[in-house]
């Protein structure tokens, strides 16, 4: 049972850091244009990642 | 690779899509940024696929100083930055156009009005309240299953749960609390109340249950609470933000500048905004009249269908006063401002569009009506289980955690759910129609609408005249002339001979007609003076040709019905609802319009006050669809309103609904409505079932945390379903 004394806090901190990299898709403009990304993908000159927020 | 990827439709395939041509002159919607370049965002119509975008990017991008030029498909706007001096935004414009897309200027303050901080706002507070329901399920998730657990360790994982899930309720449930906030400085109560009240007593209640070593803690349920509301929340926000921004991009299509001319004499354009009472401006052919204005210099015809209603050009004159939002049709004017553009509509109609407003804001939502009966019935519910059960001897512990698991258990997740939900999947299958619904509200009191008023001009007739039948040779004779002049009645003219040659030394006189020769011989072409016919009527729905001393010809011209406007009035009354016109125009052309299309009441020559009351005077809940600037009081006066995307742009922010490609969108709208309504109910009568079961188990302590996390995951999952199935019915075909 110790072990959960460090299992518990490991897995809230991966759940943590699952929400810090929704924040940082949030930030990075990956919502901005769903459908612009799935056609971007499939072509090499349009697949520049996402566009900066001004 | 472009080709494969270019969805049916496209430009790409062939199908050039035309727009209306915009007036704008982008240069007045550029800006220059911070890095010294200059920017530009367009509205690009029809972009659908990768063979779009790639075309797009790359015509822009190749032009000279462009820096980069990046298509949104999601929205359909293109953002260009390019070094100052090396292009105009006028060829930026320009390659869009070439490309075969329809493309407007976006007002950069539309811009950032198109940011949409709050929707940012409840995203990232839904990612919190995420996190934490996924989390904090670990810890409790053990305790419900967990017999062998000890009291130490059952202590623990609501510690660990306290944890996790205080600040996550805190953070994401911050949109409820500051509208809580806000709505009880008023002095009222609106929804988020209760809504506050219940989350925070759950986590007092958990703390101090977790304290004392009590057995149950609600520290997940506090928590999902706020997750199912946000969702709720979410979508109803989302539902209001693309309506308005959509809006917004159909007015952009249709936004116009305004030609300055300065003290010097040079002529540049400015957004209609900002020209300034006394400023002087030009109004070349085929502009629209940007504000009210006098005239100083030129004559003209002009197009005022949807200032007033009516389909005949009226003349312009110096020194007579013209309306904004006419459409100059023959000659050059110079016109001074005598208003600026918010007040150019006439004032009275603005002073109706605010009152109308007002009354509509009285209306009261489903969902506020639901809870306006729910809250205090819970509340006193609630509060009768602690009185009660402190009565019967249970100490005060005991009593309260019972009340507090009813408030968690009856928290209206579904009810928050239930009516945007359906909102935002009936929407979303009128956008597919190509209707533009502006929010919630409108849904829900289209759907209660009985009575149907609709303008003649532009709506339920196509707004232009159409020669009436005349003989082939005729037309064909008089084409030539008519092919070179821009008033309407000449127009008709030559669209029905087709296209052909054009008169030389053409000559227009405004106001009277065109003169030129046709095959070396003179001939004159407009009104029966014009032309040398003596007569005593001055019809103008008529226009006279004859060549230089020979007989002279008339043609007849009418508005015609449009093609779907009688299966239109038809599926309405089929749906059981009356329909009236009420028209600007003369008496004779709205009884034809309304003859044919077999409406018995109707009204002619009515002022926008009079439509506005008259709107009034119906009585019954109206639905208006109107086009023009005289519609608008009227429109934000009815009960409901629709307006077609061709419409003024008061008409348009006016009007609940914008609709695109024919009348067949009212009743189309007005089922959708229904059904969506009537799926909102039967959300409603889920919620008050699941009450009525889990309530009784909340009072007599048997809702424990697991059946209250069952139970209202539960119900806001049978209403979400709910609500998708309007998405199934109805459609098929």
């Amino acid at each position: 049972m110790s072990a959960l004394m460090w299992l518990a806090p490991l897995s809230v901190l991966l759940g943590l850091i699952g929400l810090f990299a929704f924040f940082w898709t949030f930030r990075a403009g990956q919502y901005e244009d769903p459908k612009g990304a799935a056609v971007r993908i499939l072509d090499d000159h349009l697949d520049t990642g996402p566009e900066a927020r001004p | 690779m472009s080709e494969t990827l270019a969805a049916p439709g496209c430009p790409t395939t062939g199908a050039a899509i035309l727009g209306r041509a915009p007036a704008a002159d982008p240069e007045a919607f550029a800006r220059t940024g911070d890095d010294g370049l200059r920017s530009l965002e367009l509205v690009v119509r029809g972009a659908r696929c990768a063979g779009c975008l790639s075309k797009i990017e790359k015509g822009v991008g190749a032009l000279p100083g462009v820096v980069s030029a990046r298509m949104n498909l999601t929205t359909g706007k293109l953002a260009v930055r390019w070094e100052p001096g090396r292009t105009t935004p006028a060829d930026v414009l320009e390659a869009v156009t070439d490309l075969g897309y329809a493309a407007a200027p976006f007002d950069p303050a539309e811009v950032r009005a198109d940011e949409d901080r709050e929707g940012r706002r409840l995203a990232v507070a839904l990612g919190v309240a995420a996190f934490g329901v996924m989390n904090v399920m670990m810890f409790t998730v053990p305790v419900w299953a967990g017999a062998a657990m000890g009291e130490g360790m059952r202590s623990f994982m609501y510690w660990a749960a306290a944890v996790v899930a205080t600040p996550c309720t805190l953070w994401a449930g911050r949109p409820f609390f500051e509208s809580a906030w806000r709505s009880l400085r008023k002095g009222r109560a609106n929804m988020d109340v209760p809504i506050t009240i219940g989350v925070l007593l759950t986590l007092v209640v958990s703390f101090s249950e977790t304290l004392l070593k009590g057995p149950h803690a609600y520290f997940d349920a506090a928590v999902s609470l706020i997750f199912l509301l946000l969702i709720g929340r979410y979508l109803d926000h989302q539902l209001r933000a693309k309506a308005r921004s959509a809006a917004r991009d159909l007015l952009a299509l249709q936004a116009h500048t305004a030609t300055v001319i300065d003290a010097e004499g040079f002529e540049r354009s400015v957004p209609v905004r900002e020209v300034v009472v006394g400023d002087l401006l030009a109004v070349a052919p085929g502009e629209r009249v940007p504000v009210d204005a006098m005239v100083e210099r030129g004559t003209s015809d002009l197009d005022v269908a949807l200032v007033t209603g009516e389909t005949l050009p009226a003349r312009a004159e110096p020194g007579e006063r013209i309306n904004g939002g006419a459409l100059n049709l023959t000659g050059r004017l110079v016109v001074r401002a005598l208003a600026r553009s918010q007040d150019s509509t006439v004032a009275a109609v603005a002073r109706l569009m605010e009152a109308g407003a007002q009354s509509r804001s009285r209306y009261v939502r489903l969902a506020d009506k639901a809870a306006a009966l729910y809250v205090p019935l819970v509340h006193s519910v609630a509060a009768l289980t602690v009185v009660g059960w402190m009565l019967s001897g249970e100490d005060f512990r005991t009593a309260l955690l019972r009340a507090v698991a009813v408030l968690i258990i009856t928290c209206p997740c579904a009810l928050g759910l239930a009516v945007p939900a359906v909102q935002v999947v009936a929407s979303g299958r009128l956008f597919r129609k190509g209707v533009l619904v502006k929010s919630g509200a409108a849904l829900e009191r289209l759907a209660e609408v009985e009575h149907v008023i609709f303008d003649k001009t532009g709506v339920l007739t196509e707004g232009r005249p159409r020669l009436l039948d005349a003989p082939a040779h005729l037309v064909a004779l008089a084409a030539p002339l008519a092919r070179a002049s821009r008033h309407p009645l000449a127009r008709a003219l030559a669209e029905s001979a087709g296209p052909g040659a054009v008169a030389e030394e053409v000559f227009e006189q405004p106001g009277f007609g065109v003169e030129g020769l046709i095959d070396g011989r003179r001939a004159r072409l407009g009104r029966a003076a014009w032309v040398g016919v003596e007569r005593s009527s001055g019809d103008a729905t008529e226009l006279w040709f004859g060549f230089e001393g020979e007989t002279k010809v008339r043609f007849r011209f009418a508005d015609q019905v449009r093609p779907e406007a009688r299966r239109a009035v038809e599926a309405l009354k089929a749906r059981g609802l009356s329909v009236e016109i009420l028209s600007g125009d003369v008496e004779g052309a709205v009884r034809a319009a309304a003859e044919a299309l077999g409406i018995v009441r109707w009204r002619a020559g009515l002022t926008p006050l009079e439509k506005a009351a008259a709107v009034d005077a119906a009585g019954a809940k109206a639905l208006m669809v109107g086009d023009g600037l005289n519609d608008a009081a009227a429109l934000a006066k009815a009960h409901g309103s629709m307006a077609p995307g061709s419409a003024a742009d008061a008409s348009q922010n006016a009007a609940d609904l914008v609709f695109e490609g024919g009348l067949g969108a009212v009743p189309l709208a007005v089922d959708v409505a229904r059904s969506a309504r009537k799926r909102a109910l039967e959300n409603f009568g889920f919620s008050a079932l699941y009450n009525l079961v889990a309530t009784p188990l909340a009072i007599f302590g048997l809702a424990t945390p697991l059946v209250a996390a069952v139970a209202m995951s539960g119900s806001s999952l049978v209403v979400t379903l709910n609500a998708l199935r309007l998405n199934l019915t109805g459609d098929r075909r």
